[in-house]
């Protein structure tokens, strides 16, 4: 008996195993010549290139660690929990690329994370987001990819190591969170509304920055939009946990993604600069709007906007603080001598283009990386608000200086709680930046 | 190659971009104007404007400034007589000088942000020029003139 019910044991486990590969398991998708361009119609080709701009294909297919690589050919060094994935050629070289992609083995890697020869792609490609994209989109970015310049280059090896680098696990993890298929319309939401879901949702993806990943490096579907660590930054949340003290209205939105800034809360910097000026600045300012549109209804922000007024008068008042009269605090000091010549705003509104701290994110979150950053590492002209910039401040403040400019600023424009170990955390950020940004003058 | 206009002129340096662009608008572009002071963004001797605002450019690197449009001293009013400028001559601001390439520049920033500024703001917004010379007093009252012949006023009041 107890010989049967083993047996039977192992024939569901072996008969589950079965099944399980043979649900992993996929085919390869037989090799094509490259499509010549004329395949393609121009029209086909620039909305791919819209697309391929709003889905950010190059700021992941682009290497940028040591010697920049050539954009789309691949090797961007992504660091992930479980090891360094290197991104894959996606120009049409037919060794090294996708050359030999049909546009079927394309539309699969798409919507299910296969590679042409049947293997399982890591969710370091967000296929869990482009899989909501429709097929039509899907045939643009193929065509716009199939009509780039081929470019021969082969990537580093991924150093995930044991057991994560078995591909086949993949298969499970697609089990557990891919939700495979186009966006489904909401029937009882606004056409601009369901613009911005699919575009956020799908081609955008913006929650597979904004959103805490699970052990296993899925999204939490518990905790959409509560924000991430990313490339030692920090991806804000995007919902009601957002802490700043005006809200993100739809208007804010719209022109921090369409030009960099939102004057009530601060600029696209770090990773979310090129997310602005590489991507969505290709898209039309319709779905921009739509993008907007969609994040304002997930962090409720129409009905808590009523308190913003009292926001930036309280703002508007912390931005003066200690700088009028005596000054005899060093902290305060070195913030007037470094910062307010920029920074201070005497209100009743924030001047545009004087970005103020008492309502920046940066100074709100729980961590106080992303201010270490812009610090540290300044704004160029070609982040942030395009046009002008903030300058590093890498070699004139050490770590300690860092540590109490930024208790200073968290007591005196904030109602948060103090930051903790900010001297260690300070050199943490300094350490990931691979070039002092100025040569040390002295 | 860093490409970006100054003072209205195309102007593309080949310099390594880390380079300050302090340094590259002294040495490279030969404009003197603008001052080498601390070094480190807390003095505003160096300050020009990149798209119109005011900017250390003692620790800005050429490479932050790619395609930006940048002025100094040089380029504020091709005769010397902006309104900042003209008002610092009539009340005789300067003792030394040497920060007030810097002064100017941010006061004219401030200008554009608060065109009728109070004391209050005025401090806080110069607050990061220094000068040894404690010209200060002069400075508020020079900015205070500006303001008014901008604004098309008989007297500074």
């Amino acid at each position: 008996m107890i010989k049967r019910i083993a047996a039977a044991i192992v024939g569901i486990g072996v008969a589950g195993g079965v099944g399980f590969l043979a649900y992993a398991w996929y085919p390869a998708i037989a090799p094509v010549a490259p499509p010549p361009p004329s395949s393609f119609s121009a029209a086909q080709i620039e909305r791919g290139r819209v697309l391929a701009a709003g889905g950010y294909c190059a700021e992941c297919h682009t290497r940028t660690d040591g010697k920049r690589g050539v954009e789309l050919a691949g090797d961007y060094k992504m660091d992930t929990p479980f090891g360094a994935i290197f991104s894959s050629n996606i120009t049409p070289d037919p060794e090294t690329g996708i050359g030999h992609w049909s546009e079927a083995a394309f539309k699969r890697a798409m919507r299910k994370g296969i590679s042409r020869d049947g293997t399982q792609l890591f969710p370091a490609f967000p296929f869990d987001h482009f899989t909501h994209m429709t097929d039509q989109d899907i045939d643009d970015v193929y065509a716009f990819l199939m009509t780039r310049e081929p470019v021969h280059s082969v990537k580093r090896d991924n150093t995930v190591g044991f057991p994560f680098n078995i591909r086949l696990e993949q298969a499970g993890w697609k089990l557990l969170f891919l939700h495979e298929g186009p966006l489904k319309n909401d029937p009882g939401q606004d056409a601009e509304w369901n613009r911005g879901a699919y575009l956020a949702e799908g081609l955008s993806h913006c929650s597979a920055c904004h959103t805490p990943r699970n052990l296993m490096g899925a999204e939490k579907a518990s905790a959409p939009y509560d924000g991430a660590p990313v490339d030692n930054w920090i991806a804000p949340p995007l919902n009601e946990h957002n802490p700043t003290p005006v809200v993100w209205t739809e208007d804010e939105y719209f022109k921090y993604l369409r030009f960099g800034s939102a004057p009530l809360h601060g600029s696209a910097a770090g990773p979310m600069s090129p997310v602005v000026h590489g991507g969505l600045s290709e898209m039309p300012e319709s779905d921009v709007h739509a993008i907007a549109h969609y994040l304002a209804q997930i962090d409720h922000s129409a009905t808590r906007v009523s308190q913003d007024p009292k926001a930036i008068a309280w703002a508007m008042q912390a931005s003066m603080k200690d700088l009028v009269g005596p000054q005899v605090n060093p902290n305060a000091k070195l913030y007037a001598g470094a910062c307010a010549a920029c920074h201070a705003n005497a209100g009743p509104q924030p001047v545009e283009g004087r970005p103020d701290l008492a309502l920046n994110n940066a100074l709100w979150l729980d961590e106080p990386t992303n201010l270490f950053q812009v610090i540290l590492r300044g704004i160029g002209t070609t982040e942030g608000i395009s046009t002008v910039s903030m300058p590093s401040f890498y070699h004139s403040f050490s770590d300690a200086d860092l540590a109490r400019l930024a208790a200073y600023l968290r007591a005196t424009r904030t109602t948060l709680p103090p930051w903790t170990d900010l001297e260690k955390k300070a050199g943490e950020v300094r350490k990931t930046l691979p070039v002092p940004p100025v040569a040390s003058s002295h | 190659m860093t490409t970006f206009r100054l003072n209205g002129r195309e102007v593309t340096v080949d310099v390594p971009g880390d380079t300050p662009l302090l340094w590259v608008i002294r040495d490279e572009v030969g404009l003197t104007g603008t001052k080498f002071g601390c070094g480190i963004g807390m003095c505003g001797a160096c300050t020009i404007h990149i798209g119109g605002r005011a900017t250390r450019s003692c620790v800005t690197p050429v490479s932050a400034a790619e395609g930006a449009d940048i002025t100094t001293i040089e380029g504020i009013d091709p005769e010397g007589n902006h309104p900042v400028q003209q008002a610092w001559r009539e009340i005789q601001v300067p003792q030394c000088g040497y920060c007030q390439s810097g002064q100017i520049m941010q006061a004219v920033s401030l200008l554009k942000d608060y065109p009728s500024p109070t004391d209050e703001e005025i401090d806080a917004v110069m607050a990061g020029s220094l000068c040894r010379c404690m010209t200060y007093i002069r400075i508020r009252e020079a900015i205070k003139k500006a303001a008014a012949t901008a604004r098309g006023d008989a007297s500074n009041g």
